[in-house]
């Protein structure tokens, strides 16, 4: 992914996070985001990570972070116990969708889910032309893919309002600039700020 | 490069020291090994904590004893707690039997060893006394406080006791109290000790005895909790003990017939050497008590609002004598305090000796935790 997409991502998310706050990444990789999180605001964050290069590399940058896998849940955090929860573009790398969604409204008063949007025009097309989508959003082949579940940013609303997630705001971008029409089919990366209904 | 700079120090404290369990000693000697250089600010120093049975001597070659220090591989020049940057203290503690006043020593009330008289000692009661190092070499803050196993019980400690004198606590294959089957297992060691003929309630000192065999099954049921089953599968599996190319036939008889029956006893019989039997009664008690959440009905989430250290805590997937379960309890109670806590879950074969070994991953985090420590404390 090129650095201005990541930038954009991230300062749509940290325009949400208020001065002081508590702040949880979960799936942090190599604490990129926590980092430019501390450059723009005191925060107190920790992330959440598995792999064990990506948690060397949160220490190497002094960040605090917790080996875990989030397919076991978050048992370590008590309810509503975090300003902020974060899963920013890894809800589409876990196979218990369901319960990591439940969870990180459990743990935070406000989250923040982001995720690459399956549904853009050029990933309908890719199909179209009976191939898998490779793109900026989406940048793995098929068959080495972290990817486990792929969805679309009117799948997720469907799934929010069943499962008793309410969306408190929306921001979908493509190639860093914001989408506001025809988010579904124009946007390639979706940001929901969220908390329990 | 500066060299190890190692430096040994016997430590005479007058000053009686008053113990958790209500007894006192009047006066008392530490065991003390020194490496590296503490900076003009006396803001780099490193206090090693010792499990069971190691000592004082963390690193280098004794050259008395020609020994290697028990976590040479973690500290030294270039290693991961580099003494290049840090000055690094080992302490033999109380009770313990490597020079230290402890069970083998003379009891001043009757001029003779204390043996059982000598009182129990608590993690606390340690880290009282290593207080009292840190006096001594004029440290008012420890960058760091690192323990494996007990010795992460007492870096947990530290963060307890002097919140402000440690900035960082590392905990390493640790856990805040120990389990029902932790205590049995010691349980049986001390059974195993306290049922040797040679034991004389203690006081064998008297009578020129060892109680080696108590001591040998002990430390063989020690060694079983140390090692994971895949890590005895790879090692023993089923093999008999042979010279190479005699057949494998069993001799129908009770000497040594497997390969890991040949490791425990030789293991055993090492230990039965060098250690003493009153010590080994006394450290495993200390672990049986510590549990700082005692105080708080349970909840060790407040026992630890307390601390102002931040910690790393380090676990062994394969490690069933301190569980990762055991780990992620301190750093819940971390979390739920927000307190600064970086956890890693080493994936690593070897069970509770992992932490003693050079295991790349872990020695990479801890390595990346002291180089970051550098720039807050030096």
């Amino acid at each position: 992914m090129n650095p201005s997409v990541i930038r954009a991502d991230f300062s749509a998310i940290a325009k949400w996070v208020k001065p002081g706050s508590t702040l949880l990444d979960l799936g942090c990789g190599d604490g990129d985001f926590l980092e430019y999180m501390h450059s723009q605001k005191l925060v107190h964050t920790y992330g959440v990570e598995i792999s064990d290069f990506s948690v060397l590399a949160c220490v190497e940058k002094g960040l605090d972070v917790i080996q875990l896998d989030l397919e076991a849940g978050l048992a370590l955090f008590e309810n509503q116990s975090f300003d902020m929860v974060v899963l920013s573009q890894t809800l589409q790398t876990i196979h218990e969708t369901e319960s990591i969604l439940k969870e990180i409204v459990r743990v935070g008063k406000e989250c923040v889910i982001s995720f690459p949007n399956f549904a853009h025009w050029s990933h309908r097309i890719d199909i179209l032309l009976g191939r898998m989508p490779v793109s900026k959003s989406l940048p793995f082949d098929w068959y080495n893919t972290p990817n486990v579940r792929v969805l679309t940013i009117a799948d997720f609303e469907a799934l929010a309002s069943q499962i008793g997630i309410k969306i408190l705001d929306r921001v979908v971008l493509h190639e860093g600039k914001e989408v506001t029409w025809g988010s579904n089919l124009f946007g390639s990366l979706a940001i929901y700020r969220v908390q329990s209904a | 490069m500066t060299g190890l700079n190692t430096q040994s120090h016997t430590i005479e404290f007058q000053e009686p020291l008053s113990l958790k369990s209500g007894a006192q000693l009047s006066s008392y000697s530490l065991e003390v090994q020194t490496y590296g250089i503490l900076n003009a600010q006396k803001s780099n120093a490193v206090l090693i904590c010792h499990a069971l049975n190691a000592s004082h001597h963390v690193a280098g070659i004794d050259p008395k004893s020609g020994k290697t220090g028990w976590w040479d591989n973690m500290i030294g020049p270039g290693k991961p707690l580099d003494t290049d940057h840090y000055f690094v203290i080992g302490v033999n503690n109380l009770g313990s039997c490597f020079g230290s006043t402890g069970p083998m020593s003379i009891n001043p009330a009757t001029n003779a060893p204390y043996g059982s008289a000598f009182p129990l000692m608590t993690v606390e009661d340690w880290v009282l006394a290593q207080s009292r190092v840190a006096d001594y070499f004029g440290i008012a803050q420890f960058a760091a406080v690192m323990g494996g196993s007990l010795g992460g019980m007492q870096a947990l400690s530290w963060g307890i006791q002097f919140p402000e004198r440690v900035r960082h606590c590392l905990i390493i294959a640790s856990a805040a109290s120990l389990s029902a089957q932790n205590i049995a297992f010691n349980e049986i060691a001390r059974n195993a000790i306290m049922s040797d003929p040679e034991f004389y309630e203690g006081n064998y000192y008297a009578y020129k005895a060892t109680p080696r065999r108590g001591l040998r099954v002990a430390r063989m049921i020690g060694h079983i909790t140390y090692l994971s089953n895949d890590d005895m599968a790879e090692k023993f599996g089923r093999d008999l003990k042979r010279i190479q190319g005699a057949p494998q036939d069993y001799k129908f008889s009770f000497d040594t017939e497997f390969e890991v029956e040949s490791y425990l006893r030789y293991q055993g019989d090492k230990f039965a050497d060098y250690f003493d039997a009153n010590t080994y009664l006394l450290i495993t008690r200390a672990l049986d008590y510590f549990d700082p959440a005692k105080n708080y009905g349970g909840n060790l989430s407040k026992a630890l609002q307390v601390m102002q250290s931040k910690s790393l805590v380090i676990s062994f997937t394969t490690d069933w004598r301190f569980a990762p379960e055991r780990s992620r309890e301190i750093v819940k109670a971390l979390l739920d305090n927000k307190k600064s806590v970086t956890y890693a879950e080493i994936d690593a074969p070897h069970g509770h000796d992992a932490f003693l070994l050079d295991d790349e991953r872990y020695h990479a985090i801890i390595r990346a935790y002291f180089l970051r420590m550098q720039k807050e404390v030096l």
